[in-house]
């Protein structure tokens, strides 16, 4: 049996992490925190098999991106993959890039950060096809090598790689509507020279 | 910006090719290398790699919340009754 008070020790550190995950995967409070506890039961049950010293909070991930793909995946609306093909590669850049110059009062890095609020970033993030939300999660938000996120999600990297092309492409044209929609409409009328 | 005027380089394709794959990590050294040399030579592809830095940054920092202090008691509690 798990020893409870090692696992607690080093499994509750993450926790927050798996919860900011399992909220952008489930998109409701609820069901994250549910997601989060199952994970933990589970993570704590199948703890002898875990090789300490190996990455366990890829090994946590893992429970968690099963756990949600397995109970809770059934109950989502199977969300549209809106056709990509019209979003060219630097699509996000030709189009806001230019505003770093035409506000030069400002640093480039204050301006995109400014450019898109936490709430932006989030519900972008939420609105990727699904297949496509948990390998962007897993690479631009956790920082999961490649590698990872093949073992996470058990499929191939060559998935994983296609999946992370299209997910980001899909991820900078929510975030320009976002910059459209919100703020650069009238100041910026014709945003790309 | 300046793609749009000029023609594009092989290296140029290369570099922006691969920006994602290098802001994750995921390129070999000699590869990174010679990315390296390109952008400091280069402003046109030097520019969306740092917007795509900053932007790969900004999502990162975006996207953290906190658990509620209540789950992490419902998990503790969860475990207390699992056998030992």
């Amino acid at each position: 049996m798990a020893d409870q008070a090692r696992f607690s020790e080093l499994a509750m550190e993450h926790m927050s992490s798996l919860y900011s995950a399992a909220l952008r995967m489930t998109r409701n409070q609820s069901d994250a925190e549910d997601l989060v506890q199952e994970t933990y039961l589970k993570a704590y049950r199948g703890f002898g098999g875990f090789e300490e010293g190996t990455n366990l909070k890829a090994w946590l991930y893992r429970i968690l991106t099963n756990t949600y793909i397995n109970a809770y995946r059934a109950k989502q609306r199977r969300p549209d993959e809106t056709d990509l093909d019209e979003v060219e590669d630097l699509y996000l850049y030709r189009r806001l890039g230019g505003l770093e110059a035409a506000r030069a009062s400002r640093s480039a890095e204050d301006e995109l950060m400014d450019l898109f609020t936490e709430a932006e970033v989030k519900t972008a993030i939420e609105e990727l096809p699904e297949a496509f939300r948990i390998a962007v999660l897993l690479a631009d938000v956790e920082g999961f090598s490649y590698k990872e996120i093949a073992e996470i999600m058990d499929i191939p990297i060559g998935t994983v790689m296609s999946r992370l092309h299209r997910g980001r492409k899909a991820l900078e044209k929510l975030l320009y509507d976002f910059a459209v929609t919100h703020r650069l409409a009238e100041p910026v009328a014709d945003p790309a020279p | 910006m300046g793609f749009d005027d000029a023609p594009i380089k092989p290296q140029c394709r290369d570099a922006l090719h691969e920006i994602y794959h290098l802001l994750a990590g995921e390129i070999d050294d000699v590869k990174r290398e010679q990315i390296a040399v390109h952008l400091d030579e280069c402003t046109p592809c030097a520019e969306p790699y740092d917007f795509y830095a900053e932007l790969r940054r900004c999502i990162q920092q975006r996207c953290h919340d906190t658990a509620p202090p209540e789950l992490l008691a419902r998990i503790e509690s969860a475990l207390d009754h699992e056998p030992r």
